[in-house]
């Protein structure tokens, strides 16, 4: 697993953490089962303080991204939903808002970004849309 | 005193002739933290360690330091406590091993792997004099002195300061490792704030011999908010933001940063009429600058370990 954090952004270190994570989970470059470094290990190799790294796991964990076996390490959960169809909804908007948004700035057709769009997706589940 | 806290003032006060350089401190260091004390040169940072550590005799208020009085430590207490102090002073004369020698003979507990490990993560040769070092080099000896003698707390007053860059690294390393997850405690004064970014789990902000923030490094920057703000006049004169920490001139708008964002601040920046007004995010580094560049000293959120005990 390739993490790399910079100091001096505006999204706290811990939240680089989780979102790296996070996309490399949705990417598939993180597969159910992978292990991941422990708190300890990913807090030197990054030269950050531990309870840092504690934070973003524990968030993916109460996200059910990741879970904790006992004794053995954090690893990456079966894919289950654990948020209402509501929720999943409102954070969809949330993402398609800021995507949208900045599509349109870039000056392109609807039909170009939805080419675009699909053709991401496809790349990132594997699964042609 | 709270027995959470390695380090604990009551009001600490201290005046040079006529002038207040720490003005009733209270202010906590959490067994097992790293704490980053940060705040502009003259701001009495080293003035607030040299009292914690009774170098110094307070005016007014006391401290407490690893449960005892900070004014009446005994050298049984004192070896419990590292302090490597501005500058990393070491005799010139001698060789990085016998500086290990000297560590040795002088402390009661002695980790000499400890020192040849740090030693090394620095890139010094155990045979080199000490006054061939670089400063950074330095650095690392004089650490490497004070840790090994396997203190409960460190105490370093601005060890940063003209490091370079790997250096750096290794502090930060050195740190983390001496902490090990939250076992022992570390107070550390820097300018360097990403490396505070990186390494404390709190920070404390002096400005002017008061401490006006005193909190986890995350709640710090979850309760700062900021707003870019078109407007021909200075939105900070207006004294109708609450919670405003610091108006900055940019060259086409205001960087308005202000604390504890609520409904009352978003109607006040509405009513301000400016031109534009949007929320703008800021880095770490921007909010501490926020808090050092005003020069006016009122009440912030105080959470502080203190407060909360």
């Amino acid at each position: 697993m390739q993490i790399q954090i910079a100091t001096h952004s505006a999204t706290p270190i811990f939240r680089q953490i989780v979102d790296q994570i996070r996309r490399q989970v949705t990417s598939g470059q993180l597969t159910m089962g992978d292990s991941l470094p422990s708190v300890r290990q990913l807090a030197k190799d990054l030269v950050i303080n531990p309870n840092t790294v504690a934070k973003a796991y524990a968030e993916l964990q109460r996200d059910g991204l990741l879970e904790s076996q006992q004794g053995r390490g954090i690893f990456v959960a079966k894919k289950r939903t654990i948020y209402t169809k509501a929720e999943r909804t409102r954070r969809l908007d949330e993402a398609i808002d800021r995507f949208a948004s900045e599509a349109l700035v870039l000056d392109f057709s609807h039909e170009e970004i939805l080419n675009r769009l699909s053709s991401k997706l496809e790349q990132l589940t594997h699964e042609p849309g | 005193m709270n027995p959470d806290n390695a380090i604990q003032t009551f009001g600490l006060t201290r005046y040079f002739s006529k002038r207040p350089v720490v003005q009733e401190l209270d202010f906590a260091v959490p067994r097992g933290s790293i704490v980053g004390l940060l705040g502009l040169n003259g701001a009495g940072k080293s003035t607030a360690i040299k009292m914690m550590l009774g170098f110094l005799t307070p005016t007014r208020g006391s401290s407490q330091v690893l449960g005892c009085n900070s004014q009446a430590l005994k050298p049984e207490d004192r070896v419990r406590i590292g302090y490597a102090v501005e500058g990393h002073f070491l005799y010139p004369w001698m060789r990085v091993q016998d500086c290990e020698a000297f560590g040795r003979d002088t402390f009661p507990r002695w980790n000499r792997e400890n020192f040849y490990s740090i030693v090394d993560r620095f890139g010094i040769g155990t045979t080199q004099k000490v006054s061939w070092l670089s400063r950074g080099q330095r650095a690392g000896v004089s650490l490497a002195s004070t840790i090994s003698s396997d203190p409960e707390l460190l105490v370093l007053d601005d060890p940063a300061l003209g490091l370079d860059p790997v250096s750096r690294r290794a502090l930060n390393e050195t740190l983390l490792d001496f902490n090990d997850s939250g076992a022992r405690t570390v107070l550390i004064s820097s300018h360097m704030l990403d490396d505070i970014e990186r390494i404390c789990d709190r920070i404390a902000i002096m400005v002017a011999g008061q401490v006006l923030v005193d909190c986890k490094l995350d709640e710090f920057r979850s309760r700062i908010a900021a707003w870019s703000i078109e407007s021909s006049t200075d939105p900070g004169l207006s004294g109708q933001i609450p919670g405003l920490i610091h108006s900055h001139r940019r060259t086409h708008s205001w960087l308005v940063t202000v604390a504890n964002p609520n409904e009352a601040t978003l109607s006040a920046l509405d009513q301000l009429g400016a031109v534009s007004c949007e929320s703008a995010e800021i880095t770490f580094e921007e909010a501490v600058i926020a808090y050092l560049a005003r020069s006016r000293r009122s009440d912030t959120f105080l959470t502080g370990a203190r407060a909360a005990s």
